[in-house]
């Protein structure tokens, strides 16, 4: 069964070291300093924190069991990775035409206009036990559970 | 078990991809009339516009048909139905039996009669076929000049695409606005605004009366209102009607589109219709209509494949929708999005014509039943989910037009079966 990120929006401090480690893990060097040197010109975080007063908590794509995405998605760019099962796009395929945009209920599909236009989503650090954005917050507000169907983590 | 599917795009995917997924035993079969393997049509305007090489048509991995173990006949067209005794008739000849039938023929363009339809450079723009004879035509005869038919999608995107040619455009639309069955007033505007800054001459309230041609190729066009115009390519994008070809003289219920229930089962028996060809579900107008868009073909493919091995999901209905762009600005519009001045309906809207942005949300009873972004389009799904879930968003109206707009801006058991599904607290 496979494992999906468990948001706890009472434990977010709105800290947004889960936008840096992000945005560091999907980046070429791996290292802070680069990434957000020369790198960044072309990366973005994959994941949106949203704030409201005292409430916040970091998004990431839910990995819905039946993905409008994937559905939606023109280029066939958007599918379930056959190994993992995780929801990814291709970002070698993607052109870029929006679709997966107008149909994510949980708006986690943003566009990435920075070099290639591309649809940029969480991809769960693929292949990584934990995904950087877990793994670096420092308040167990996002952790890394297998969840059943009804999105219940056991 | 035998199931044949006639046609071979995003509902045959669809079909064959929750078919497999739950059984691997039926023997399938896909009859094609094009040579081509399974390629996107929406990308048919990024292979004009030069954006990306014909490879990369392909919706699908070229290993697609071997993996899930289907037999596509290429080339060969459907003719007709034996109901009675279940097979497809072809025009090759030989007739194919099957134990349940998909009918996923899509649509086709529609062409005005207008004399000089057959003249060299007249061109639809549907088919992969369409594309490269369009570019053949570019290649040798040069042309700097086209007129495109349609003003809606296919129009727009037709038009955006010899843009990036740098060849001249000018649309006629025959409605008195451009986009005008997706974008109301105002973002119709506002995208016929962009046409022009990208040097596209838009003429509405007028049609082409005669294409004129010289040696046998176009010259120009008549209009009904105004002086011809000179080109050396014409588009026609108007748009495509239900291809129900295949089940004429059969007693399969056709309407507009095929008439089908929410298996997508027809009014003959073992016969599925599915994609631009069906007459399905649409829950924002609470009737059955035909819709012909990308998500409602795949999401209808697939519950007909399903159905044909036992899986009975039915269908909750699709929401029209669309994401086109032009001059680099993408527009969306989801659900009714065009009305205007509808009674019981309340408008949300913010425009900044100079910057290209408009968001228009259309209410009724407190629920949202269409959108519009123009120019900032993330998190437009968020609305669409609202749309489809027919959320009651009274109480985060305020929230609804706020640049910030987001989950939390939703009512909170929403917000939870977004985030999380059901039975976890966020």
């Amino acid at each position: 069964m496979s494992k999906r990120i468990v948001i706890h929006e009472e434990h977010c401090i709105g800290c947004r070291l889960c936008e840096v480690h992000c945005l560091v893990q999907h980046s070429s060097s791996k290292d802070i300093v680069k990434a957000y040197g020369g790198e960044r010109s072309h990366l973005m975080p994959r994941l949106t924190v949203e704030e409201d007063g005292p409430v916040s908590f970091a998004l990431q794509c839910r990995q819905c069991e039946e993905p409008s995405c994937v559905e939606a998605c023109v280029s066939g760019a958007m599918h379930r990775d056959p190994l993992t099962g995780t929801v990814v796009c291709d970002e070698d395929v993607c052109v870029g035409c929006w679709m997966c945009i107008m149909v994510c209920p949980a708006g986690a599909i943003q566009q990435n206009l920075l070099g290639t236009r591309i649809a940029s989503k969480c991809d769960l650090c693929y292949g990584a036990e934990l995904p950087a954005c877990v793994a670096n917050c420092p308040n167990e507000a996002l952790t890394f559970e297998v969840v059943d169907e009804k999105g219940a983590a056991s | 078990m035998r199931a044949v599917i006639i046609g071979n795009s995003a509902t045959a995917v669809g079909a064959i991809e929750a078919l497999r997924a739950v059984d691997q035993r039926a023997e399938v079969l896909v009859v094609s009339e094009e040579s081509h393997l399974i390629y996107s049509r929406p990308l048919l305007s990024h292979y004009l516009g030069g954006e990306i090489a014909c490879s990369r048509l392909a919706y699908r991995p070229s290993d697609f048909y071997t993996r899930h173990d289907v037999t596509p006949l290429l080339e060969t067209k459907a003719t007709g139905i034996d109901v009675e005794g279940h097979r497809v008739l072809t025009a090759n000849g030989a007739p194919i039996a099957y134990d349940k039938l998909l009918v996923a023929t899509g649509g086709v363009p529609i062409v005005p009669p207008t004399p000089g339809i057959d003249t060299q450079g007249v061109f639809t723009f549907t088919r992969r076929s369409d594309v490269e004879g369009i570019l053949a035509h570019l290649e040798k005869h040069g042309g700097s000049r086209a007129v495109v038919v349609g003003g809606g999608m296919i129009g727009i995107k037709a038009t955006d695409a010899l843009l990036k040619r740098g060849v001249h455009v000018t649309m006629i639309e025959l409605a008195p606005r451009i986009l005008g069955a997706a974008l109301d007033s105002a973002a119709s505007r506002l995208m016929t605004n962009l046409l022009t800054e990208a040097g596209v001459d838009v003429l509405t309230g007028n049609t082409i009366t005669e294409i004129q041609s010289r040696d046998g190729r176009v010259c120009g066009v008549a209009l009904r209102e105004g002086a011809p115009i000179p080109a050396d390519l014409i588009i026609f994008g108007i748009g495509v009607r239900p291809n129900t070809q295949v089940v004429q003289g059969t007693e399969v219920q056709v309407n507009r589109g095929i008439v089908v229930d929410e298996y997508m089962r027809t009014s003959a028996p073992d016969i599925y219709a599915a994609g631009d060809v069906a007459e399905a579900y649409d829950l924002v107008v609470d009737m059955n209509r035909t819709v012909a868009i990308w998500p409602n073909a795949y999401r209808q493919g697939a519950i007909a494949g399903a159905h044909m091995v036992g899986v009975e999901t039915p269908d909750e209905g699709g929401v029209a929708m669309n994401a086109i762009e032009v001059h680099g600005v993408p527009a969306i519009s989801v659900g009714n999005s065009n009305l205007e001045d509808e009674p019981g309906h309340e408008f949300l809207t913010d425009l900044d014509e100079r910057a290209h942005r408009y968001k228009r949300l259309v209410l009724k009873d407190n629920r949202l039943v269409g959108a519009i972004l123009v120019g900032r389009i993330n998190r437009a799904g968020i609305y669409t989910g609202l749309i489809r879930h027919k959320i009651d968003v009274g109480a985060s109206r305020a929230a609804l037009m706020s640049e910030q707009f987001g989950l939390l801006s939703l009512p909170d058991r929403y917000r939870k079966h977004v985030v999380t599904g059901e039975g976890i607290e966020v």
